[in-house]
């Protein structure tokens, strides 16, 4: 324990000298979060440099070997190098999902050559990566993928479509889902690839949203030949693989944090004060009593997702499994900041139905986009029905 | 403080769980209700009950208490809550020795709490006045009255108020909101069993000029109050979470037991989803409730909104539960013989008892300053 505090006041002295102030303020615009990438481009020297001192130093992605861009910090003093830049306000220097993601998966099933090849550049914020799962015929049903493999002595030739490819227009690599044997059945015919979008026969274009935004893409592929290296794990090993990176989508996306989401994070109060705004009202209880009832119950739902993910979390630490499962976070959270971004717009009555323009301050445009846009969060990384089946099955067991 | 079990409170638990299931099962308390037991729980097992040190838990040594704390408390209200087992524990040591604790002075405390702890003094606080809970309302008098007081007035839904020996009553004196101590066999007291529809025991306490003495001062009884009330809903929301866990249980178990149209009606998906919803509220309701009792133990300022987020949560998800439960039992569901039932009618109760969910939502709102 000494040392961890030792370890403590190291890294806030670290994080003192090298954090510039800049990166210690809330960001203001989308342009503020690096995702990295051969393209990168960044808003301030400051964002460049905190990105590169962090990287230096392996602290973009602390808990990973250190030669494959890591500190190769445990559990806990990741935990203290988080609660440490929370302390300062540190911004995160780099979001990926390549971190977040495929690091992980290729930590576990990647070939010693894979890892030194592919996840150093991950670290350093050099390439960004997106996802290759959904398919225009196969979201729920992810297992059904047809974007078929074929080998050809050490290549495949990849002919095919994926959808849902989030930002793919922007990325650099992508992971993908590949139907490597058409013959065997759905689970076991397939393999995860790792392809080059700047590979011939790559073309990605973005699907415009309900919400306005263009932030996911239909990927194609035509005969894209592919080194066989470039496959994680076994071929048709690959179902595996999907369901752990699955599994840390789920954690991503029920992390408070705000790993999924990084605008997503708001102060408490702020409905309780839009509402006030609003309504004209002064101090004490709300006029509107609907409202006022609606913002305490997803205070409260709030509040007690909080308690069990850290009841989940003093679990893991006592060595005991508590059982709820990452698909219980998921599901919860999604219906939660559905709800709640649907009361962002509420409170603001009439100005929480602009679309543009300047007769809408650009906090309530805001609003409104963020709420169509959370109607996704039931829906990416498997819908809420998905996780109630899984919950079903592997929580509760209940019959197929 | 750590939101699981330490390995002494999951011995405690594993204690708790067979002690009951071996002489509160739910039988038992199904056999208070059809003799129509004056009492309405069970004195000899009562007595056992206190020799284990249970009603002595969260008090002082030095009163005869084990010096532990509510995590302990909500350990073993939970396990009763399981069985739905009719005990004084509640309105006893929560609520009624959590008001000697707090306001009393050295004497009372040493008096009331050690026999308390000893299982040889059931106690009753009486504070409602209003059908809907909102304990701000108190019309009793309380008249200075030769060194004590005389107390006028009604109070409803006292839980246990029949058979404590002492009522803990709330009223308004010159000073101000006061709580006060009035035996049971008091002048001017009438107390009359209410029957209601979880077969546990309240009352109507009608007070006609009934001597009492005042619990401390009488001018901190509406501070004291709060307090009081905010641990009783915690420690209520502990017992809550044992029907909420048992009934989802019970279901579970049917759903992978009976069968329909050839198939376990369990692996039909429009029952699976509801159970996995249920599952979450479940597990929700688990962490708030372990958050707010160990909030109690160690004095945060956040007591109160604890309080108020653990019983709305308790009340809904109780309620829910017995409603599913009823629901997915479908026809066996409605008889009396099946426990599921059972559930459901305590769980109304529970709800208001102490503010249902749209009183602490409100209350919380209050709090939070909107």
């Amino acid at each position: 324990m000494a040392d961890l505090e030792t370890f403590r006041a190291d890294t806030r002295a670290w994080l003192e000298a090298n954090c510039p102030e800049e990166m210690r303020k809330p960001m203001k615009a989308a342009g503020d979060v690096q995702w990295g990438g051969r393209n990168r481009e960044f808003s301030s020297d400051e964002q460049r440099i905190w990105l590169e001192r962090m990287s230096e130093k392996g602290w973009t992605v602390p808990t990973w070997p250190e030669d494959c861009g890591g500190a190769a910090l445990s559990n806990a003093e990741a935990k203290v190098l988080k609660q440490e830049m929370r302390a300062l306000n540190c911004r995160t220097p780099l979001m990926s999902f390549g971190i977040m993601m495929l690091g992980p998966v290729v930590l576990e099933y990647g070939t010693e050559a894979q890892k030194r090849e592919f996840l150093p550049p991950i670290a350093r914020g050099e390439i960004r990566w997106c996802q290759g799962y959904s398919e225009p015929g196969a979201g729920s049903d992810l297992a059904s993928l047809q974007c078929r493999a074929a080998r050809d002595g050490d290549e495949y030739v990849v002919n095919g479509q994926k959808f849902w490819t989030s930002e793919a227009h922007l990325s650099d690599w992508i992971f993908c889902l590949v139907r490597s044997n058409p013959k065997a059945s759905k689970h076991d015919g397939i393999s995860f690839l790792l392809i080059d979008m700047d590979d011939p026969g790559v073309e990605a274009t973005p699907i415009e949203l309900i919400s306005g935004a263009s932030m996911f893409c239909q990927t194609f592929f035509d005969d894209v030949r592919v080194p066989v290296s470039n496959r994680i794990g076994d071929e048709d090993a690959g179902w595996t693989i999907a369901k752990k990176l699955l599994q840390h989508e789920r954690e991503m996306l029920s992390d408070p944090a705000g790993g999924g989401s990084p605008t997503g994070a708001r102060k408490r109060g702020t409905l309780a004060d839009d509402a006030r705004k609003s309504l004209g009202a002064a101090e004490g209880p709300l006029p509107d009593a609907d409202l006022r009832d609606r913002i305490a119950r997803v205070e409260l739902d709030q509040l007690c997702y909080n308690a069990t993910l850290r009841r989940s979390a003093d679990g893991a630490k006592a060595g005991r499994g508590v059982g709820p499962e990452t698909s219980m976070f998921k599901l919860y959270l999604s219906e939660l900041n559905k709800r709640k971004s649907d009361l962002r717009v509420r409170v603001r009555g009439v100005n929480g139905l602009g679309w543009s323009g300047d007769s809408f301050a650009r906090d309530d445009l805001a609003a409104t986009r963020e709420w169509l846009n959370s109607k996704a969060e039931s829906i990416a990384g498997g819908t809420s029905e998905i996780q109630r089946n899984i919950i079903a099955k592997r929580v509760l067991g209940l019959p197929d | 403080m750590s939101l699981v079990l330490t390995e002494e409170q999951e011995l405690l638990r594993d204690t708790a769980r067979d002690f009951v299931q071996e002489n509160f099962p739910v039988k038992a308390f199904r056999e208070l209700r059809d003799a129509r037991d004056p009492d309405g729980f069970d004195r000899k097992r009562w007595a056992e009950l206190c020799e284990l040190g249970w009603a002595g838990i969260p008090f002082d040594e030095a009163y005869g208490g084990a010096g532990l704390g509510y995590a302990e408390l909500g350990v073993v209200l939970e396990e009763l809550g399981r069985t739905l087992a009719a005990t004084p524990l509640l309105a006893t040591v929560a609520l009624g020795g959590g008001a000697v604790a707090l306001a009393g002075n050295e004497t009372q405390k040493k008096e009331i709490l050690s026999e308390v702890c000893a299982g040889k003094r059931l106690l009753a606080l009486a504070f409602q006045e209003t059908l809907h809970f909102s304990p701000g309302v108190v019309e009793t008098t309380a008249v200075a009255d030769a060194g004590a007081f005389r107390l006028t007035g009604t109070k409803r839904f006292v839980l246990d108020g029949h058979i404590a020996h002492t009522l803990i009553v709330s009223a308004k004196s010159e000073k101000g909101v006061g709580l006060f101590l009035v035996d049971a066999g008091a002048e001017g007291l009438t107390i009359e069993r209410t029957n209601n529809v979880d077969s546990r025991n309240a009352a109507t306490v009608t007070l006609a000029g009934a001597p009492a003495q005042a619990l401390g001062d009488p001018a901190r009884g509406g501070q004291v109050l709060e307090v009081v009330l905010d641990q009783g809903a915690i420690a209520l929301s502990a017992e809550m979470l044992g029907g909420i866990q048992e009934s989802f249980d019970r279901t579970l178990i049917y759903l992978k037991e009976r069968d329909q149209f050839g198939a376990k009606i369990g692996s039909f998906q429009a029952l699976k989803h509801r159970a996995a919803d249920w599952f979450c509220e479940v597990e929700l309701a688990r962490s708030i409730v372990l958050q707010a009792l160990r909030a109690v133990d160690t004095g945060g300022d956040d007591v109160a909104k604890l309080a108020s987020a653990a019983k709305a949560r308790s009340s809904d998800v109780y309620l829910h539960s017995g409603e599913e439960g009823v629901q997915l039992f479908g026809g066996i569901g409605m008889t009396d013989e099946e426990d599921i039932g059972l559930y459901l009618k305590r769980a109304r109760v529970a709800e208001l008892t102490l503010g249902d969910g749209g009183y602490h939502r409100d209350r919380y709102a209050t709090l939070e300053g909107y």
